[in-house]
């Protein structure tokens, strides 16, 4: 068969799409378990780190199962509805322009680490390239934060990419989503510096301002919503406290 | 009859590795030697990536190279390559998940690295499968060994680590006030090191010095 021929060429050239096709889609299905595994192992390893506990991927299935106790999800209103909060992927969610507010699902997770317990929210926006997500862990009042990590997928080197290094993330430690007089106020990264003494701003990041400014969105927008949520637990614990203090007092004048 | 590693066969090997190296001589496939050079352990596993594919794509070539048409030989060749680089990053993805995460689109663009392809069209396409794969190997280990010394700089001076281990001494320097380079990070500092290395090279061998 003439090697210059049309026929030969096309036959020659379907074949080779063939087999290379086949060949690639094998491999692709058969390590497919092999991929999902590793991002749910990536996903455990975030949440964790949120509440400084950092793990190899090799520990990461035991030891989110050993610190989660709780997985909630709820809706836009904060109330709780069904759905498994693991499975829910907040960065597809917001990037997602087709669905609304009301249809979004918001998961945390609850998690007891030396008795104490946490609730991980986490979170997605916008930097300046690319996406930016992380998970903030809240302590037991709702409102001071534990700690936060965040990442990004494109986020310029040294500038905006630093929003995931220790500098950024430990001085979230202690802030208050709420003001004193328990109005939601998130935390803002602000640009030139937090003020002295301001429980809910933190730092921002010289020449990455809007990076800085994505992730002070990000975290109103999320934490606002959770704080519909938040509010309703709080009042609860509220009564709860009165209720036995006042037994307390009781028991007291029984004696 | 011609011996397994004659002369011929260790100039195949030695000539990419020194004066006729892909990235300092021929200067191609430097995008991905500025990119992915901040740490030494990914220059390593960009290297293995690229000799996996390099032998693989030369060797497959050379063995198709006399029924490839002559029309769509180069859409044959970039055929074979994406196809390999598909396969590194699905392999990556599933065993080296966190280097998959750092090394991201650069393996993808291993496809785009003009070595590869410089060596499937000037040499495997007219040359034996042994005698291509050692030519690919060569090159291969040519443009590894340029990643890795970058890399080695890149990260010593830039992160104060190596392999993302710290360095026993440098506690007592940062003590002593001595700070890494963050420029050492960034994308030009690649460019000029190896500016240096290709500046070492050519005062060592004058010949390689262009006379305008």
């Amino acid at each position: 068969m003439d090697k210059e021929s049309n026929l030969y060429t096309f036959t020659f050239a379907i074949l080779m799409v063939l087999i290379v096709g086949t060949a690639l889609a094998l491999t692709s299905e058969l390590l497919q378990p092999k991929k999902k595994q590793n991002a749910a192992d990536k996903k455990m390893i975030d949440i964790l780190s949120a509440i400084g506990v950092n793990v190899s991927r090799s520990e990461a299935e035991s030891m989110f199962n050993k610190y989660i106790t709780d997985q909630t999800v709820i809706n836009n209103d904060g109330q709780i509805v069904d759905g498994t909060a693991f499975d829910i992927d907040v960065l597809f969610q917001h990037r997602d322009k087709t669905l609304t507010d009301e249809e979004k699902k918001y998961p945390f997770f609850t998690a007891m680490k030396d008795n104490q317990k946490y609730i991980i929210v986490p979170m997605a926006g916008n930097g300046l390239w690319g996406p930016v997500w992380g998970f903030v862990a809240l302590e037991d009042d709702y409102e001071t934060i534990h700690g936060a990590a965040f990442d990004h997928k494109a986020e310029t080197p040294g500038l905006g990419a630093e929003i995931n290094t220790d500098f950024f993330e430990l001085p979230f430690k202690g802030k208050k989503i709420r003001n004193n007089d328990g109005e939601f106020v998130s935390i803002e990264v602000k640009k030139g510096g937090a003020e002295e003494g301001n429980m809910s701003q933190v730092d921002g990041i010289t020449g990455g301002t809007i990076t800085s400014d994505g992730v002070s969105d990000m975290l109103y927008n999320t934490l606002k919503i959770y704080n519909n949520y938040f509010s309703s637990v709080t009042i609860q614990n509220d009564s709860t406290t009165i209720t036995s203090y006042n037994n307390i007092k009781e028991n007291e004048i029984l004696f | 009859m011609k011996s397994f590693f004659n002369k011929q066969h260790q100039k195949l090997i030695a000539d990419p590795l020194g004066d006729q190296n892909p990235i300092t001589i021929q200067v191609l496939g430097i995008c991905s030697a500025l990119a992915i050079t901040t740490q030494l352990e990914n220059a390593l596993v960009m290297t293995l990536a690229v000799i996996f594919v390099m032998t693989s794509a030369s060797s497959i070539i050379s063995l198709l190279r006399n029924h490839v048409p002559n029309r769509i030989r180069i859409i044959v060749q970039l055929l074979v390559v994406a196809s390999l680089v598909a396969l590194v990053d699905q392999i990556l993805k599933a065993f080296l998940p966190d280097a998959s995460e750092q090394l991201s689109v650069f393996i993808g663009l291993i496809i785009t690295n003009c070595i590869i392809m410089g060596r499937l069209e000037a040499f495997a396409m007219g040359n034996k499968l042994y005698e291509s794969f050692l030519d690919a190997l060569g090159n291969a280990f040519g443009y590894g060994w340029i990643l890795v010394a970058v890399a080695f700089v890149r990260e010593l001076f830039g992160s104060g680590k190596l392999m993302g281990y710290d360095i026993p001494g440098f506690s007592y320097l940062y003590q002593m006030g001595y700070m890494n380079n963050n420029l050492m990070i960034l994308p030009p500092m690649a460019l000029v090191v190896v500016g240096v290395i290709i500046w070492i090279q050519r005062s060592r061998n004058t010949d390689l010095v262009e006379e305008n």
